[in-house]
């Protein structure tokens, strides 16, 4: 009893752990990444390559004022950057890293993951309105309908996979793919040719569901000031931001999971944690550079590609791989 | 009608009494955010209590061994439901409107007449009925859950798809009545 109880202790402050250095070091990666692909610098003066930046940031953004604008809904405002964060580092809990660093392992993981996400757009609800700021309110109706849309065909493709594994737990669904590259569920098969394109729509709903650019409609700055965070200052700034980043990186993990076989090596040689963190940078290196890279889209392109293009193309893929997977 | 046994109460360091502690934990959250649902003067406080209230109850369904069912709640009602209600209370009316309106004839005497009716109602209910310890049938895994959908409950699976699918197109009359005028 006593040993769980320290085994979950332990494991939260892993994940919370993880998650604060993860956020703290990806925006330092974020901005040199920024600045390499606009041609400039980027931060590179506190510390050797500007290492020293993230809690430089940190401590300025934990020491200044909370300011609550007049008129807010003090509660709400107050909640809802708490509610932003806490989801992400639950979702920590349950992703397997290899196959023995799992904090608790879930036979419905993948279910539980998508159940916490969906709390993130309540907390982006709440933050919109409780600041009582009209870009806020707008950014956060933009932001939401736009999660609730990408969640959509997101979920219908890890509907495939469950149908072509057989189970819900992320532990099953990445030993499934072990022994190498030719095993992932990315790589076409007999009973599901469509595979690539499934992985291709997971990846743009992972860019949409985390607010990314080319997604970002709900903090578009040349529109909407600063989006549904436009009241917050210090730590509930903060808040958000940690949480935005630690969504990627959960984002990042599932694509590793569903689609890229977990810990596995491409060759089959040693499996274990080091090949799961090298897919997961990869994998939000690419989302640097494609926020960097594109410019923004419109709400209406957008929602018309979810809903007249992504989720048509996974029902298809969805029915299709069902249907051979009774065939073969 | 056999008088309740109850054993004695175990301490609150054991195994059990943690639980309990939980448990009640779990009870107050759903009971305080039904609280503040109920009585918000605010609507979106009202959509925001009722969410803590549905993450209260999946927490209960957790405790009592099915996490599919918790994590089901969460995914649908917090994740949809609240979610759709704030949208509807967001593009509805201008701030002023999105108070609740005046308490009808419910509020006041009545009300509480009512409300101590049903609690009592409940009480007798739950103290009349014997729970019998059952047996755990299956890990609740969702494969089981399937099977039994689509084969024991297979009726009641096709009812729910025609009510969603009437309040589908209930929104898409509404919507068209909308846009004529």
């Amino acid at each position: 009893m006593s040993l769980t109880v320290l085994n979950a202790i332990i494991a939260v402050v892993i994940a919370i752990g993880f998650a604060a250095l993860n956020a703290a070091y990806l925006v330092w990666a974020e901005r040199r990444g920024a600045g390499r692909i606009q041609r400039r610098p980027g931060p590179n003066v506190n510390g050797p390559l500007g290492l020293l930046q993230p809690p430089a940031d940190g401590i300025k953004l934990m020491t200044k004022q909370l300011v609550i604008p007049g008129g807010a809904d003090k509660a709400l405002f107050m909640v809802a950057p708490v509610l932003a964060m806490a989801p992400a580092i639950m979702s920590f809990v349950t992703i397997p890293f290899s196959d023995m660093i799992v904090a608790h392992s879930m036979n419905i993981g993948v279910l539980m993951i998508f159940a916490f996400a969906s709390l993130g757009g309540m907390a982006i609800l709440l933050a919109g309105w409780g600041s009582r700021n009209k870009y806020g309110v707008m950014a956060s109706v933009r932001a939401v309908s736009q999660n609730i849309s990408y969640e959509v065909p997101m979920l219908i493709t890890v509907i495939t996979i469950v149908m072509m594994t057989g189970s819900l737990d992320l532990k099953d669904i990445a030993t499934s793919q072990a022994g190498g590259i030719w095993n992932w569920n990315i790589v076409p098969s007999l009973s599901a040719p469509l595979m690539p394109v499934a992985f291709l729509i997971f990846f743009t709903c992972s860019l949409a569901e985390t607010n990314r650019a080319p997604f970002d409609l709900g903090e578009a700055e040349s529109e909407l000031v600063a989006g549904f965070h436009t009241e917050y200052g210090s730590m509930g700034f903060g808040l958000f931001f940690m949480g935005e980043y630690a969504n990627i990186v959960i984002g990042a993990s599932l694509i590793t999971i569903l689609f890229l076989g977990g810990w596995g090596c491409p060759l089959g040689l040693f499996p274990g944690v080091w090949w799961f963190l090298l897919k997961i940078y990869v994998l939000i290196f690419s989302f640097i550079w494609i926020r960097w890279t594109f410019p923004r889209t419109t709400i209406y392109g957008l929602l018309n590609l979810s809903w007249k293009i992504l989720i048509p193309i996974s029902l298809f893929n969805l029915l299709l791989t069902a249907g051979l997977l009774k065939v073969f | 009608m056999n008088p309740t046994v109850v054993s004695e109460a175990p301490g609150l360091f054991t195994a059990d009494g943690l639980a309990g502690l939980v448990f009640l934990i779990m009870v107050a959250t759903t009971i305080i955010g039904g609280y503040i649902a109920c009585s918000a003067e605010r609507l979106v406080r009202g959509v925001a209590g009722l969410a803590v209230c549905f993450i209260g109850v999946a927490a209960i369904y957790y405790y009592l061994n099915s996490p599919f069912v918790a994590m089901m709640q969460m995914l649908i009602y917090v994740g949809a439901v609240c979610i759709t209600i704030s949208f509807a209370i967001m593009l509805a009316a201008p701030e002023d409107s999105k108070k609740s309106g005046p308490s009808g004839p419910l509020a006041g005497p009545l009300g509480l007449i009512c409300a101590g009716l049903a609690t009592f109602g409940m009480v007798v209910l739950a103290l009349r009925t014997s729970f019998p310890v059952v047996q755990k049938i299956n890990m609740g895994s969702v494969e089981k859950i399937g099977v039994q959908l689509l084969t024991t409950y297979s009726m009641v699976f096709e009812l729910v798809s025609i009510v969603l699918l009437i309040a589908i197109l209930g929104a898409l009359v509404i919507a068209r009545h909308g846009r004529s005028k």
